[in-house]
């Protein structure tokens, strides 16, 4: 379980613009590229001082390469992270406010208490 | 010494500036009471001239990460740049560059390390629509220099309630002895009951309006006593998961002080959370 670094791909593909695009389009490959380039990058930090153990399981990796956001909810990711991210996906392919409530929609069977999103 | 000549609570929804500005069919049918209301609401920061505006908020997860995150931080630069790719985004929020006031955020350091907080502090901050909101809705000409204060209520493990109600009672107090003749205000914003990314989400009004009823109540009477007795992080989570924002209104409460009632409350309930603005004078200056 490694809820951090399923955040830390959220976040960042969120402020990139084109990476943003590009989990759209590929997600499989983008989180496959993404684990073996950026997963062990310190953020603000010299590359050549990465970390080196840093890995999706099974399921994380799973759940990113299919874009399944109810899993990421289960699997206690950070819900601003994902929601924010998954809204610059797909709420161009849906009517005002459609894609928000199709969101809620399908995290429905979560009851209080949801996940801990501590990590 | 300084002079605290308001101290103001409010929401800080990212969607006013796109639904203020927006125009003919794009113009969303609260869109003009919704202006209404923050009109009369800026104005109550306005009378009260101030020269200085300490703004308390959360980051949320643009410049602050896991990987190294404060609870509390104090900005101390010359100027802030302001709203990232994601809110221009989501939210059409417009890019800024806000004016710091360096002086007080070394007073607030220095003094705030002294009373028992240990603050983090930032030399090249961006700040995010939780500060950039209340500039854009109270005091859109930006003209003056601020002092960004912000706030862990995303990351857990979360300081507790009380804390945030004795960080207001610091801030109040270092701004107060401040040695220097400037007006200030003391703006911050936070939520009501909301949720994000859950399945309470984007309803027709916010998650738990019987929450909100009894939080504008706690905060337009200043009853910190009954809202500590009530919040806790963990009963947070009920009104919503992202609810925790509301410990920055506990903050304002304790700036504001213990059983002061707000000189001006306003609610507008929006489709999914309660917008709410809260105003005291606390020598009563500007009160018209």
């Amino acid at each position: 379980m490694s809820k951090y670094l399923l955040n830390k791909f959220l976040f960042t593909v969120d402020r990139d613009p084109e990476l943003v695009e590009r989990y759209r389009a590929d997600p499989r490959g983008t989180v496959e590229w993404w684990e073996s380039a950026y997963a062990n990058r310190i953020l603000g930090c010299h590359a050549g001082e990465s970390s080196t153990w840093l890995q999706f399981d099974e399921v994380e990796r799973e759940a990113l390469g299919s874009h399944d956001y109810p899993r990421l909810f289960e699997l206690g990711a950070h819900p601003f992270l994902t929601l924010t991210l998954f809204i610059a996906m797909f709420e161009r392919d849906h009517p005002p406010l459609g894609f928000q409530r199709e969101y809620a929609r399908r995290v429905g069977h979560v009851r209080l208490p949801y996940p801990d999103i501590a990590t | 010494m300084a002079e605290v000549v308001a101290v103001i609570a409010s929401t800080h929804h990212p969607f006013y500036y796109r639904a203020s500005t927006a125009t003919g069919e794009d113009r969303p049918p609260f869109a003009d009471e919704w202006v209404r209301k923050v009109l009369a609401f800026r104005e109550t920061l306005t009378r009260a001239r101030p020269d200085v505006l300490v703004m308390v908020g959360s980051d949320h997860f643009h410049q602050l990460w896991l990987d190294n995150m404060p609870q509390f931080l104090v900005g101390k630069a010359p100027f802030y740049d302001a709203n990232f790719y994601n809110e221009e985004r989501e939210f059409g929020l417009p890019r800024l560059v806000c004016r710091g006031q360096e002086e007080l955020s070394a007073y607030i350091l220095r003094e705030g390390l002294d009373a028992g907080f240990d603050l983090a502090f930032s030399n090249e901050l961006r700040i995010d629509h939780s500060i950039t909101c209340p500039i854009i809705t109270l005091r859109p000409q930006n003209d003056l220099p601020i002092v960004p204060v912000y706030t862990n209520i995303f990351a857990p493990p979360l300081p507790q309630p009380k804390r945030f109600v004795q960080l207001g009672r610091t801030i109040r107090e270092l701004v107060e002895s401040w040695p220097a003749d400037q007006r200030v205000a003391i703006i911050g914003t936070g939520h009501l009951s909301l949720e994000l990314g859950g399945p309470r989400q984007f309803g027709p009004h916010g998650p738990d309006p019987e929450f909100d009823r009894k939080a504008v109540e706690w905060i337009s009477s200043g009853d910190i006593e009954g809202c500590l007795a009530e919040v806790t992080l963990d009963s947070l989570h009920l009104p919503g998961n992202a609810t925790h924002g509301f410990m920055d209104f506990m903050l304002m409460m304790g700036v504001a002080g213990d059983g002061r009632k707000a000189d001006y409350v306003d609610t507008y309930d929006l489709f999914h959370t309660m917008e709410a603005y809260f105003t005291w004078y606390p020598d009563g200056g500007g009160r018209s």
